[in-house]
């Protein structure tokens, strides 16, 4: 057993009897009442979840925007002082390093949020590739992160702070908000496909922001959640999960995240030339839905065939908890990726008919 | 953690009940359901299935897992619960009684000793 870390919000996990596994090196909770009760209290209420195994490092210097530029495989140009910018960073070959979040200070003062597994290789990644004049800090074991998700999340949030969280638009954040006494950043992002906030704060006050919530967004239907409605949720909203619909061998274009790809932005970045080809000579496989017509549950790693030939595999799969319909995202040669094309899955030894279908699978209305 | 004395119980956390007839019933226990988490899909045999002990007839498939079902005794089926086709969730709410999942007839008795009784089951899941 690898040596695992733990999260501000270990004693409170211990004390609900909460199951905890191995996440990205990180002991969470799959899930705290059950995942589709949290699923569904997401999409309807609202939702807390801590991600404080998320990383997080300080791009500060001379020349930081210049260097992300060269770094990622968005427009980093485009995000200004208070912006957070989705992104993804490549190999030179077109894979992916990671998806992340680049939060905007002002141009030579950056704050990026990568996924805990990735957290030493991105650093190691960014650390092998930054000018003198940066200075690149691992803040992650200090810095916790609370996802609060769902239609009636600022509502809930909104009553531990005097701040006018509404002013916080879309993918924008604001500095130095007190959540309950606590100097944070809040951000207008989320990873369910709802509108919601994460919550940055220092490690040793999560847990007494956490508790204000659960006891002020009860009231709102908020409740706390786990790593499996996360997941759901996610999926059902089409947001790539890093690991599965992303990896070191496919590329943000053939995930779907090609709007965080952008190869006509006047600086180069690693990767873009990969990237071009990939685009201009049309993409050989990518990500698409699947919904399976035979009663069967598509799962990571399912081959995917069209009569005798593999054509991809199934990158996440589970039975929607909004829509009610087993469904899978898949990468497939784009050969077979027209919507409405049947194909057969293999699950466990018998093959089952599923049709490909539009994306996302859930969009609030 | 309910594990009634009435039943016998395999070490893959299925439960045996012998009914009158001589046929059993079988289905996933308490502890099983509550290590799943919702239950959301379950998969059983054809009647007239010829299962021996330790045979897969089936599975239970949770939001994030597929479980499989592993036949505790020698047996055919001679009747199978559809009605979890479409009420899976009977699994989490109800292990012993409406989420029983198949029925087998000409069972080989032989095969009872190899069953834990509650104590034991119990024990086992500590």
């Amino acid at each position: 057993m690898p040596d695992l870390k733990i999260t501000p919000l270990y004693n409170y996990y211990k004390s609900q009897n909460a199951k905890l596994i191995d996440f990205g090196g990180y002991l969470l909770p799959v899930q705290m009442t059950g995942i589709k009760n949290e699923h569904h209290a997401v999409r309807t209420a609202a939702g807390i979840f801590d991600v404080s195994h998320m990383g997080e490092f300080g791009v500060e210097g001379e020349g930081a925007q210049q260097f992300l530029q060269e770094m990622v495989t968005n427009d980093v140009a485009k995000a200004h002082p208070g912006d957070a910018l989705y992104t993804a960073m490549c190999y030179e070959d077109g894979g992916t390093v990671d998806d992340l979040l680049i939060y905007c200070f002002d141009t030579n003062h950056y704050q990026l949020v990568v996924n805990a597994a990735n957290i030493d290789k991105d650093f190691n990644w960014l650390s092998e590739h930054a000018p003198q004049s940066i200075n690149l800090t691992n803040r992650s074991e200090q810095i916790a992160l609370l996802a609060v998700q769902g239609p009636h999340a600022l509502n809930s949030v909104q009553k531990i702070t005097d701040y006018d969280l509404t002013s916080i638009e879309h993918f924008k954040f604001a500095k130095h908000v007190s959540l309950n006494g606590v100097d944070s950043l809040v951000s207008r992002t989320g990873y369910t496909g709802e509108d919601g906030l994460e919550l940055y704060c220092p490690w040793d006050q999560a847990c007494s922001i956490w508790n204000a919530l659960l006891e002020k967004g009860a009231s709102d239907g908020l409740i706390p959640c786990g790593l499996g409605a996360r997941d759901t949720l996610r999926f059902e909203a089409r947001l790539p999960l890093y690991g599965q619909e992303l990896s070191s061998t496919i590329s943000p274009l053939e995930a779907g995240i090609g709007f965080a790809v952008k190869t006509n932005k006047p600086i180069d970045f690693i990767g873009k030339q990969a990237l071009i080809t990939q685009k201009t000579g049309g993409l050989k496989r990518k990500i698409v839905g699947l919904e399976m017509i035979d009663r069967a549950i598509p799962r990571s790693h399912y081959k995917v065939y069209a009569g005798d030939k593999e054509i991809g595999e199934v990158t996440t799969g589970t039975q929607a908890p909004t829509i009610g319909k087993n469904l899978g995202l898949a990468l497939l040669n784009s050969e077979w990726t027209k919507l409405g094309t049947e194909v057969d899955v293999d699950v466990r030894g018998k093959r089952k008919k599923a049709k490909i279908v539009k994306t996302p699978f859930y969009k609030r209305s | 953690m309910s594990v009634p004395t009435d039943l016998l119980y395999s070490k893959d956390h299925e439960w045996v009940k012998k009914e009158a007839d001589g046929k059993v019933r079988i289905g996933i226990t308490e502890f099983a359901q509550k290590e799943l988490g919702d239950i959301v899909f379950v998969e059983l045999p054809e009647v007239g299935a010829e299962l021996n002990a330790g045979d897969s007839f089936g599975s239970v498939e949770s939001v994030k897992t597929v479980s499989e079902l592993y036949a505790p005794v020698n047996g055919v089926v001679s009747e199978i619960n559809d009605e979890l086709e479409d009420s899976p969730e009977f699994v989490n709410e109800s292990p012993y009684e409406k989420a029983w999942m198949i029925e087998l007839e000409s069972v080989d008795e032989s095969a009872f000793g190899q069953l834990l009784d509650a104590a034991a089951y119990e024990k086992l899941i500590g």
